[in-house]
């Protein structure tokens, strides 16, 4: 049965469904709505919810709860996720599982409640300190936060490690139909590292500290270890019109949307999906921001004249599209920042002024190094 | 032959790494004996600081976990929450709850969140070699307070117990110390009432326990000790300073 919900409200029943009974969380829009069905909820169905004091007490929380072998979330937005950033440093470090909801907003500092982009960086290149990395997915529907978070739960305890869903104000605050096509889960999955009382059984300890010459760097082999079979096996991302395509949008999350709609336009206007004079555009949207779907882009570098990386940020996650091109074809960069987001119409003339470029100049390559920094939204 | 003191099984075989005449090592043993006692090894779960007692763990065989500089208020709450049935106890030093962990150590008590807090205070931070602790006395020397703690630029030295009684989320608060054979018994009775006030479901409890650091107070054991008795106890009075038994 198909509800409507916010993003925010599907991402809660979504963790419940989950199994997940313990959420912390601090006020901060625009996640709200988000703790405040978690607080109706949990009581609901015998779980804890705490309102903690602040975004590092309710992560500490989660590190607590998560050491006790539950199953965990808490959310926030940019500013409070900045807080959380030494928790999850923490819970990367002790290897424990949980899920961590950033509905982003602009920034840099207080910045504004409307939707962004512009927490990429923190997100994906760890944040807090340390070799770590944290399990980034990035929804782009209501329907799809409701499918992640309740993955994420999954994801987090198969590898012992914490799952962050990236939205942002526009996927949390947006009401869309939503369904619920996967069982509540009962039977969590055991844990024996987990502190429960060692009643029987040697005692288990959580910790993230080796300060024995040598262990600190096995550990982080075997952290690392860890992150290449998740590079390995956990990437996912949506290809749309990729077959064929020219030219290709990368985004992801929001921007993602927008995308897809020029693409369709695109299609719309010409039945053989040629955008432009001849030109076919496609999008690839990656849905885990971490590990990055470095191979279907690189993939498609070989093939494309081009490829634009949209965001509502002023251009990071491009830095990664980058590295997985490496070269092979020219990337620019369309951003909006501070609560723009960039519309189809603007994407559209970014992509024509692309293709402009290529008919004019033979030297295609070098002329478009100043234009692959440029974004002239912002 | 019968056996009159022996090791507490919780607390394992090995060398610790603290200083020679710290308290750390007297508090452990402590809460191992009671453990011993009470038989509650199974059913206990600690939460280990940053601080010199970071490693508490290498020293208590039940179930613990680190927590971040300050957060094992918190981090126990996310731990009690999911196994109220536990016996879950917080270790923390004079820096890790009364000055990064400010919020943390107020809003679990506040919330009168069933868990016990063995707070030790030595005046000082230990770890990191000697710096001013919120609980420095007045005149101290520190490292980062070389010509003694100066009101003007460095405020007063805090006072945990008393700041937590005026929440009524707070049940049982005692300043105890370990610098006599008598104190020491006065501490174990401390740890074990609220560790009981745990266990019947009572509310917050937090044992403060004033504690020689005689490398970084520059003082040799037994200096130490009476610097304890001599000077800290009067900006830290002993006493039970809230109890539900007599309210
Ligand atoms: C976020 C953070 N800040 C600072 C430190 C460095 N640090 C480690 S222990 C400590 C102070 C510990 O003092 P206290 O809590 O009084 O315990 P003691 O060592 O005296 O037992 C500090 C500042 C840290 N590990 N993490």
């Amino acid at each position: 049965m198909k509800q409507l919900l916010t993003g925010n409200e599907a991402a809660a029943e979504a963790a419940i469904l989950a199994g997940c009974r313990y959420y912390y969380g601090y006020p901060i829009t625009p996640q709200n709505e988000l703790m405040t069905h978690m607080a109706i909820r949990m009581p609901q169905v015998g779980g804890t919810f705490i309102q903690a004091e602040s975004e590092i007490a309710a992560i500490n929380m989660v590190y607590g709860s998560a050491a006790a072998g539950a199953r965990t979330m808490t959310s926030s937005s940019s500013p409070g996720i900045s807080l959380k950033q030494e928790g999850i440093s923490y819970l990367a470090g002790s290897e424990l599982p949980c899920v961590i909801v950033n509905v982003q907003r602009g920034g840099p500092g207080l910045g504004d409640i409307s939707p962004s982009q512009a927490d990429y960086f923190q997100a994906v290149k760890g944040g807090g300190h340390g070799d770590y990395h944290t399990i980034v997915l990035a929804p782009g529907s209501v329907q799809e936060i409701a499918d992640l978070v309740y993955d994420a739960f999954d994801i987090a305890d198969k590898y012992r490690n914490p799952v962050m869903i990236l939205g942002d104000a526009q996927i949390g605050q947006m009401t869309e139909p939503v369904e619920f096509l996967k069982p509540t889960i009962t039977n969590l999955p055991a844990k024996k590292w987990a502190l429960t009382g060692a009643e029987g059984r040697k005692r288990n300890i959580i910790k993230s500290f080796y300060p024995v010459k040598g262990e600190l760097e096995a550990f982080n082999a075997k952290l690392q270890k860890k992150y290449r079979e998740i590079e390995r096996l956990e990437v996912r991302y949506e290809g749309f019109n990729l077959e064929g395509a020219d030219i290709v949008l990368v985004a992801y999350g929001t921007s993602a949307r927008i995308c897809k709609e020029v693409v369709k336009n695109s299609i719309k206007s010409d039945p053989e999906g040629k955008f432009g004079a001849g030109m076919r555009v496609g999008l690839i949207r990656p849905i885990t921001l971490w590990p990055f779907p470095k191979g279907i882009i690189r993939k498609t570098s070989e093939k494309v004249s081009a490829i634009l990386t949209v965001e509502m940020s002023a251009g990071q996650m491009v830095e990664d599209v980058r590295l997985a091109v490496e070269g092979r074809c020219p990337v620019y960069f369309y951003g909006r920042t501070g609560g723009g987001v960039p519309t189809s119409k603007e994407i559209t003339e970014k992509l024509s002024l692309i293709l402009k470029a290529k008919e004019e100049s033979e030297t295609f390559l070098v002329n478009t190094t100043s234009w692959s920094c440029s974004s002239s939204g912002i | 032959m019968e056996t009159l003191y022996a090791r507490p099984e919780t607390l394992f075989d090995v060398p610790t790494h603290y200083c020679p005449g710290c308290g750390h090592g007297i508090v452990h043993r402590l809460i191992a004996e009671i453990i011993d006692e009470w038989g509650i090894r199974g059913k206990t779960i600690g939460l280990a600081p940053v601080g010199c007692a970071v490693l508490a763990y290498n020293y208590l065989d039940i179930d613990m976990s680190e927590a971040a500089h300050g957060r094992p208020p918190a981090v126990a709450t996310g731990i009690k929450r999911v196994h109220p049935d536990k016996l879950v106890f917080t270790y923390q030093g004079d820096g890790d709850l009364a000055a990064i962990g400010t919020a943390e150590i107020i809003h679990t008590a506040n919330r009168g969140e069933n868990i016990t807090t063995i707070f030790v205070n030595n005046a000082v931070y230990g770890m990191t070699n000697g710096q001013m602790a919120p609980t420095t006395l007045l005149n101290q020397k520190t490292l980062t307070t070389p010509e003694g703690r100066n009101v003007r630029n460095d405020g007063y030295p805090l006072r945990v117990c008393e700041l937590l009684a005026v929440l009524d989320g707070t049940s049982y608060l005692a300043r105890v110390s370990v610098s006599s054979p008598k104190n020491i018994m006065e501490t174990k009775k401390a740890i074990e009432k609220g560790f009981r006030t745990q266990i019947e479901n009572r509310g917050f409890s937090l044992v403060e326990i004033l504690s020689p650091c005689p490398v970084y107070w520059r003082m040799d054991p037994i200096e130490a000790m009476k610097f304890i008795e001599e000077s800290m106890t009067s900006t830290f009075p002993l006493g039970i300073i809230k109890d539900w038994d007599h309210d």
